[in-house]
Order: C-alpha cells, then structure tokens, then sequence
C-alpha cells in the first residue's frame, strides 16, 4: 500500500530535480513516441537537443537559440510573477500580438521618416499596447468578477482576428503587389531591432529578456512586494490581514505580464519577424506557460527553461529537415514536458510511504 | 421570413446544429465542475474528439462508430488529467493548460494523413411529411439525430443532477469533498468518472465539427470552441438548461455573422468571425453583473485538490 504524507515544507531538493526528472522523461516518452512514428529514436533526440548545440551547423543554430529564447523568456517572467500570485494570465498570445500591431502601427505611421526616437516610441507603444490588452481581463475581474482566465484566453482569438484583419486591410503595405502583409520592417532603418553583435542573435528583446529575469529576481526575491505577491498567491486570506489588495495586486499582475508579452511581440516584429503578417504570431505566449513552470516560476529557473524551449524549437525545425519528422511532433513533446512536470511535482510537496499510513 | 437579407428560418436551423459542438463540450464541462473539478483542456479533448472520431469514421466508412470514436478519444485526454490531478494532486489550471497544449499537438500529428479527405456522410433523420410542415418543419425536423442526440444528453444531465442519487452525491463531492469523504463515497473515483464523462462530451463535439458541421479535418479546427463552453459553464450558473441557452446564444451569434459572410455584407470577414469571442466576453460580464452571485453559484469545492490525510 502507498500512501502520500504533505510535508509540511516543500521539498526544496525535489523542487529543483523534478524539472531535470521532467525533461529525462520526456526525451524517454518522446523517444518512443518517434519510434512509432518510424524514426529512429536516438537519431530524433540527437537531432533535437544535441546537433543545434554542437553539430556540424551549429555556429548558425546558436545565434537562433537567442532569437528564440529571448521572447519566451520575456514573456514568461511576466507570466510567472501573476502565477505565484494565482492570478492566471493565459492569454499572453493575445497580447503579444497587440504589442506587435501598436508598436508596427508606430512606425508605419510615421514612415518613411528616419528619427533616432522611432525605435524608443515603438518599443513604449508596444508596451502600452499589451498592457491595455491585459488590463481588459483585470478590470472585468475587479469590476465584475469575471473569471480572468476565460477573459484572457477569449481575447486572444480576438487579437488574433485583428491581426488578420490588420494585415489584410489598414497596414497592408501599399507597395506590396497586393499581397497581405505590411511593410518589412527590417528595410526601415530607424524602425528596425537589428542584430547587436553580428552572429549571437542578440538583439534588443533579448536584451530586455535578461533586464525583466533580474528585475522579477528583485521584484520577487528581494523586495518587499514580491514578498506580498507570494504570501497572496499561497495564503490569500493572510495575505489581506497582512494588507495586499488583491484587485491591484490583479491590475499589477496582468499589467506587468501584459506589457511584457506586447514587448516581446514589438520586439519580434521589428526584428527577426520584420512585418505584421496573419501568421506571425508563433505560439511563444502559449509556450511561455511550459516555460514559466518548467523554471518553477523563479526567474533564474525561467532562464534556463526559456533557453531549453528555445532548443526544442530549433532542433525540432532541424528534425523536420533532416529526418521529415511532423512540426507537431515538437507540440507534442512540449505538452509532454508540461505533463511530466506536473506530475513529478508531487514528490515536491509529498512524501511517498511504502506499506500503510504512518503511525 | 427575410430580414436584411438574412432568412431567419434558415438562421434558427444552422443555429441549433452550429450550436450542437459546444452544447455537448460545456455539458461534460458542467457535469466534472460540478464534481468540483475544473478541467481547462476542454478544447484539447474536443480537438482530440474532432480527429480521433473523423479517423475512425474514415476508417471504418460508418460515422455512428466515427462519433464512438471520437468520444473514447475525448475520454482518454480526460483520464490522462484524472490521473494528474486526482493521483498526482497536481494543480488542476496548469494541468488543464498542459492537456489542451498536448492535444493540439497530437491532433495535428495524427491528422496529417486525413487532410483533404471527406469523411462518410452523416445522414439527416427522415421525418418524412413533418419536415414538410412550413417554418417549424425545417427548424425543428431538418437535422442528423446528433442535434437530438445532443438535446436528449442535456436532458438526462439534468435529471441525473437534480433528480437521482447518483447526482446528488456527485452534487456532494463537488461542493466539499471532506464531508463526502467522511460519509464514505469516494470523492476521487467519482470525480474520475464526472471527469471520463466530460471528456467523451468533449470528444463527441469536436467529432460533430469534423464529420459533420465542417466536414473535413483541418489542423486547429476547433479554434476556441472548447473555451467558449468553458465561459457557457459560467454564463449558465452550473445549471443544464442555461448551458441550452448560452450554447444557442453562442450558436446563434455564429449563424448571424456567417450569414451575414454569405449575405455579401460590406464588414471585413475577420471582424465578423471576432464576434462570438468578442459576445462570450459581454454575456460572462452581463450574467456576473446581472446577479452578483456568480461566485456562491460555482461548486463550492471547484479547483481543489483532495488528499485524503487519514
């Protein structure tokens, strides 16, 4: 008979090898999985989490490991502060988008004109664009205590829509032989997020993925606030003695989440992406989640967790050149990862006991 | 009946089927939240629904066995978050998130060998002269026996919750699990059963898109739809009938704006495909605001873990 004891503290040893537990697992789950696909297994786990690192090609895949990681993890910090709080913002694809559409509409507005400030204005506008986006969902909650999750994720549909619509109808660049799409970004000097050092794939979004890990580890870690964010997430009715406002602890949450996510959809625009396309968004405010609880919602665990998606990404793309392995193989194998994590996160806060309950 | 170019007999018939996925999907969700858990991945089974129900019918050229298959597909998803969250007590939101993410994934995976191909025809009940019968005949006697199958599964959800004793302890379960504990039941395997029964709701509706309402498989079909009979739950205050209503409402709004596509009215299509998200959101507001009791309404014990600590 097994029987599971709640420990009175988590376990803080488990709580930092479930996530290396999770991924073991899953490389294991997703190793069969790509054999009843009829691939080669190890082949397909080489190809995905050792050849972009250091295979033959790898000089060109690092520089893309940044470009990818860099958004994940701007998003997640954002995600994982709201998270500790219980306050589910799951419709970071939403504003992600918007973030792209306001910060895009910037400089298509003022274009073709060249000015040192277009980069600064598109990146605040970006901001503002998510965060009213999240504010949406904040306030209904506040106001009228509708669920945020449901108001959140509805809104990415509707973001969605307003891209398409935004790239089939108002920013559809006038140049473009009537394909939808706006202008590319990229071919617009003072709008561009170029590369900072030619070769990383450092541009400015992962610039400011590494400022929002360490202001979430001071926020968090080392401020009374993040204190107040964790005592409402863990003991909402302390945390009300103790004096937090749980409606502007929501506003803060979804704001600061909300404007993150838009940077990292401004950034993404500007930069790798360069136009407002229907399809640009990619899933990273969906992937963001996996990645804000694979780092166990600590920023630094966020870091690592960002860059090792990112990886899964590129050398998921390279699966599907070298051994035409599905790109929803990959979707597959992240929704596994999350499962995995979940589940061993039991041994986080229980303690298993073999042959009956303790005396 | 024509009203600004739109024929309103028409429009009530596509209605009641364009309505029919997510009554189903928000009538298994009703049926595990009651049991007081909240399973977020309603459009991860119904997505898992719509390809394992259009592979089966493919495969076996009948769509009864194409609808069985997509309810086992939906009821499997579910037991995958059973597992997680009865057995490992895992967080059921994260969960919920994880199982939908997985299922959009897997769905694309087995669907790429049945784009393009036409699943075997549902076909219409035959009411013979009834259907005949002007207005009431084509809204009420035009449909495949889902339509009815889906109102008949509405009804006895809402006897089994109201009137048997099978109900009421689910009823028990959901809204504090330590009391029906203490009575004996056995709050985890009745909420793995509300929980496979969700799923198979689930699945079923995602099947209705697939092989009937679309038909075809195309990756990401269900585009929300397992959200928006998430927000019915709400809007319908836990209770069967209001989720009849939402789910109309929300069909209804579906019915309008592709009318309105077909209609040739002069509005961008992407904003018209906007509306149903855009009303979801405005009807949640409306029913909160409208009696603020939104929240004692919800089972009291929805989202919590059971550990049974003796």
């Amino acid at each position: 008979m097994i029987t599971l004891v709640k420990r009175p503290m988590p376990s803080r040893m488990w709580s930092v090898t479930t996530p290396i537990i999770a991924v073991i697992a899953t490389m294991i789950a997703g190793g069969i999985l790509f054999a009843a696909l009829g691939k080669d297994p190890v082949a397909a786990i080489r190809t995905i989490f050792w050849d972009p690192l250091f295979g033959p090609n790898a000089g060109y895949f690092r520089g893309q490991l940044l470009v990818k990681a860099g958004p994940l993890i701007l998003i997640a910090s954002g995600l994982a502060v709201g998270f500790r709080a219980g306050i589910w913002n799951i419709g970071a694809e939403g504003q992600y988008i918007i973030g792209a559409i306001c910060g895009a509409g910037v400089a298509l507005a003022v274009f073709p004109a060249e000015s040192a400030l277009l980069f600064p204005a598109m990146v605040v506008a970006g901001g503002i664009g998510g965060l009213v986006w999240a504010m949406i969902p904040a306030l209904l909650k506040n106001r009228f205590g509708v669920s945020e999750i449901l108001v959140s994720l509805m809104l990415v549909y509707v973001a969605q829509n307003l891209l398409a619509y935004m790239a089939f109808g108002p920013m559809k660049n006038p140049q473009g032989f009537g394909f939808p799409g706006s202008r590319n970004l990229q071919q617009y000097p003072s709008a561009h997020n170029p590369e900072l050092i030619a070769g990383t794939g450092m541009h400015w979004g992962v610039v400011a993925a590494l400022l929002a890990v360490i202001g979430t580890y001071v926020l968090m870690h080392r401020h009374i606030a993040g204190f107040r964010i964790r005592v409402a997430g863990e003991a909402p009715k302390a945390a009300r003695f103790a004096g937090v406002v749980p409606a502007r602890l929501v506003v803060a949450c979804l704001g600061l989440s909300g404007a993150l996510a838009g940077l990292a959809g401004l950034f993404e625009v500007a930069g790798p992406s360069g136009q407002i396309t229907d399809a640009f968004n990619a899933g990273y405010g969906f992937t963001a989640i996996i990645v804000a609880f694979l780092g166990r919602l600590h920023p630094i665990g966020i870091l690592l967790a960002g860059l090792l998606m990112a990886l899964t990404y590129i050398g998921g793309d390279m699966a599907q050149l070298m051994l035409q392995l599905p790109a929803a193989a990959i979707q597959v194998f992240q929704g596994m990862l999350l499962f995995f994590l979940l589940g061993f996160d039991l041994l986080t806060n229980y303690r298993i006991r073999f042959g009956g309950a303790p005396a | 009946m024509i009203l600004g170019g739109i024929d309103i007999v028409v429009l009530i018939a596509t209605l009641m089927a364009a309505s029919t996925p997510v009554l189903l999907a928000a009538t298994g969700e009703l049926v595990a939240e009651k049991a007081g858990v909240l399973n977020l991945g309603v459009e991860g089974m119904m997505i898992m629904g719509a390809v394992g129900g259009f592979a089966a019918a493919v495969a076996t050229g009948s769509p009864v066995l194409g609808f069985l298959g997509g309810a086992l597909a939906g009821a499997a998803m579910a037991l995958i978050f059973a597992f997680l969250t009865q057995v490992l007590l895992s967080n059921q939101v994260a969960t919920g998130l994880a199982l939908t993410l997985f299922g959009l994934g897997l769905s694309a995976l087995i669907g790429k060998g049945f784009e393009g191909v036409r699943p075997p025809p549902t076909p219409k009940l035959p009411f013979g002269p009834l259907a005949e019968i002007p207005v009431a005949g084509r809204i009420l006697f035009s449909h495949d026996w889902m339509v009815y199958a889906s109102l008949a599964l509405v009804a006895a959800t809402w006897w089994f919750l109201r009137h048997s004793r099978a109900g009421l302890i689910l009823r028990a379960v959901g809204e504090n699990h330590d009391a029906a504990h203490a009575l004996g039941y056995r709050v985890v395997a009745v909420r793995v059963t509300a929980l496979a029964f969700g799923g198979a709701l689930a699945g079923l509706g995602g099947a209705y898109l697939s092989l009937v309402r679309v038909p075809q498989w195309t990756e990401g079909m269900t585009a929300g739809a397992g959200w928006i009979a998430l927000a019915i739950v709400v809007f319908a205050s836990w209770r069967p009938e209001r989720v009849l209503l939402g789910a109309y409402l929300f069909g209804g709004i579906t019915a309008i704006q592709l009318q309105m596509q077909a209609a040739g009215y002069k509005i961008p299509v992407h904003l018209l495909t906007m509306a149903p998200y855009v009303v979801t959101i405005v009807a949640l507001v409306l029913i909160t605001a409208l009696h603020r009791r939104g929240a004692q309404a919800a089972p009291a014990a929805l989202g919590r873990s059971f550990h049974a600590s003796t």
